[in-house]
């Protein structure tokens, strides 16, 4: 009787007594495994976890790196979506930029590194380092700047005018409808990288008796092969690559200020992370640039975790 | 008319050429089993138009870097060097024995940077990987839902927060400030984590009760039988750090890196074309012969990438 009074009076303290107990239980069985993670556990914190959370606060305040910032509540993203009528060409930019390059760098990863998985294994060993050079090769990507150059010595330009194709020198990254293109294109050339590598690794662990299996069961030839057997065991794989493709693709900045320069011509090559650095490293409006910084952070976790529940249907 | 065909088929195939080509074809159809030549044509001939397509524009950095002033600007510029020279390479040495900072300095910066982060980042990837893939203890799934989720968007998307905090703790203008985020980057953890997930349980075990400690557990069962994998997050790492500018956590000369150093010779615009060239071409040269010598080991650790769930 008196035992039930107890925990009705302070069900509250004594559920809260219990699960510390529990985590010290928990410490005390698992402190070595608590030890190894806690030095990469602290620097994620600092340098992952808290940027996120530092920048959602950030995101509701007029900032100017000086003075104590003022909480404004929602003006920033008012502002934003509302009156800056830059930032959503950005949006519009990077949507149309990943919507493109996303998928098809995705497709790329995963063709190329199925073709290569028939080659013999020096073959393969090299072509795997032909498409996967591009993308750790630094700043190389400015070589396209010398492709698509503005005058008659660029590559494309003088072989254009050599065939007679065009008559005078095209401003490449001086032609609004020309930059979106040309960025793609050396995007889709930079893509081929961790994703890649993850398929042509997938690829090559594949355990062979299903194969046999399969012939037996009556696979006539490759595409079957691939549809029935291939991609369904591949699946850990692919849901990886579509996450590296995915960030990669909405974090867009670095080429597009390399190559068409920033600002770019009526703003065609502008990005979100544009706008971003150009509010939070240029004119020092910090509050203003951790809004931006949050809604791409959303739409970067929204499309992965969109992409991730596709995949995991496909095939089941 | 198809009888006489198949006749002439028949006689055909025992002539030399034919017979050989005809033999080679039916070894074929047992070697590669549900493969037709047509295709195998095809995809070789798709494969290597886009092979050439990646590599020409890497080609063209080769060439640029050895070609004279007068062969750059040509009409129209040609996919080869006629008179190949050194020029470019001896004008960056001269521009680099003109820098304020000796060069020497920035070599060393970057050096200096990415031992030490991608040293810190094997070592403590590689101790937080162990418990999360072989262990469950409160905290560790979230720990790991964490992870995945931090895969899901680039870190630029933290710069203003993290150089707010990297300043408050006093790390700006520091190696540091480039160091510490590298090793926080859950890439390499990631990949680690899934390799090690491999290791049998029952190994560690038997190592339990033959009384080891999880720290030596960790330092002579793991890391040795995870090699492949560590070797890959150093490759990572290393390619990460190796083009690092310093951005905006570097500002004092002396601590900045040679990528930084290099860019600000190619400022000087189209003069430096070729010097721009054989930039490149010294800085892409690293990551690539890096990773031609490891990759048996990078591929082998990209099989357990994938996402379970």
């Amino acid at each position: 009787m008196s035992k039930q009074k107890v925990e009705k009076v302070q069900p509250e303290q004594k559920r809260r007594k219990l699960q510390s107990m529990e985590w010290k239980n928990a410490w005390k069985l698992h402190k070595e495994k608590y030890i190894l993670v806690l030095p990469f556990a602290l620097i994620f914190l600092l340098f992952t976890a808290l940027p996120v959370a530092v920048s959602m606060v950030l995101s509701f305040t007029n900032f100017n790196m000086l003075q104590v910032p003022d909480f404004i509540a929602l003006e920033n993203y008012i502002n934003l979506i509302v009156f800056d009528d830059i930032f959503l060409i950005a949006v519009k930019n990077t949507l149309f930029f990943a919507i493109v390059t996303g998928p098809v760098s995705y497709l790329m990863c995963f063709v190329f590194a199925w073709i290569i998985n028939e080659l013999p294994p020096k073959v393969r060993a090299v072509m795997v380092c032909v498409f996967y050079a591009p993308s750790i090769s630094g700043n190389a990507f400015v070589i396209w700047k010398l492709l698509f150059s503005s005058d008659m010595y660029g590559y494309i330009n003088a072989y254009l005018l050599k065939w007679n194709i065009i008559s005078s020198p095209i401003l490449w990254f001086e032609t609004a409808e020309y930059i979106m293109p040309i960025l793609i294109i050396v995007q889709l050339w930079l893509s081929l990288g961790v994703g890649f590598l993850s398929f042509v690794a997938g690829l090559q662990s594949q355990d062979m008796a299903l194969y046999e299996a399969g012939a037996i069961d009556g696979i006539k030839n490759r595409w079957q092969e691939l549809w029935y057997i291939t991609l369904p065991s591949m699946k850990p794989q692919l849901m990886f690559g579509a996450v590296m493709q995915i960030t990669s693709s909405f974090g867009v900045a670095g080429i597009a200020d390399a190559l068409v320069g920033f600002p770019s011509v009526d703003y065609a090559g502008h990005f979100i992370l544009n706008h971003l650095n150009d509010y939070g490293g240029l004119r020092y409006e910090m509050g203003y640039a951790s809004a931006i910084a949050v809604i791409l952070f959303f739409v970067m976790i929204f499309a992965n975790i969109l992409v991730q529940k596709v995949l995991r249907k496909v095939g089941s | 008319m198809k009888k006489l065909f198949s006749k002439i088929g028949a006689a055909l195939v025992k002539v030399p050429p034919f017979k050989q080509i005809s033999a080679w074809l039916a070894h074929r159809r047992i070697t590669r089993r549900n493969r037709s030549l047509g295709v195998d044509i095809a995809l070789t001939v798709f494969l290597g138009f886009f092979g050439i397509i990646s590599v020409l524009p890497l080609w063209l950095i080769v060439v640029n870097a050895f070609k004279p002033l007068n062969e750059v600007f040509m009409f129209p510029p040609k996919f080869y060097v006629v008179n190949p020279t050194m020029d470019n390479f001896l004008d960056l040495f001269q521009l680099i024995g003109n820098s304020w900072v000796p060069f020497s300095r920035y070599i060393f910066n970057t050096v200096f940077i990415t031992l030490l982060g991608t040293i810190g980042s094997v070592i403590i990837a590689s101790m937080a990987a162990y418990p999360l893939a072989k262990y469950q203890f409160p905290g560790s799934k979230f720990m790991s839902s964490l992870i995945v989720y931090s895969l899901m968007f680039n870190g630029s998307v933290t710069g203003i927060p993290n150089y707010i905090i990297m300043s408050k703790i006093g790390l700006i203008d520091t190696y540091w400030a480039v160091v510490l985020p590298a090793i926080g980057s859950t890439m390499g953890l990631y990949l680690m984590r899934n390799n090690m997930t491999h290791i049998p349980t029952s190994l560690l075990e038997s190592c339990k009760i033959d009384g080891a400690s999880e720290f030596k557990i960790y330092w002579k069962i793991i890391m040795p039988l995870s090699k492949p994998a560590w070797i890959t997050l150093v490759i990572l790492s290393f390619q990460s750090l190796w083009g690092t500018t310093g951005g905006t956590y570097l500002y004092t000369e002396k601590l900045k890196p040679v990528t930084y150093a290099l860019s600000q010779i190619l400022a000087a615009g189209v003069v430096r074309t070729g010097v721009s060239s054989a930039v490149s071409l010294i800085m892409l040269i690293v990551p690539v012969a890096v990773f031609v010598i490891s990759q048996s080991n990078v591929v082998e650790t990209m099989a357990s990438s994938g996402m379970k769930d």
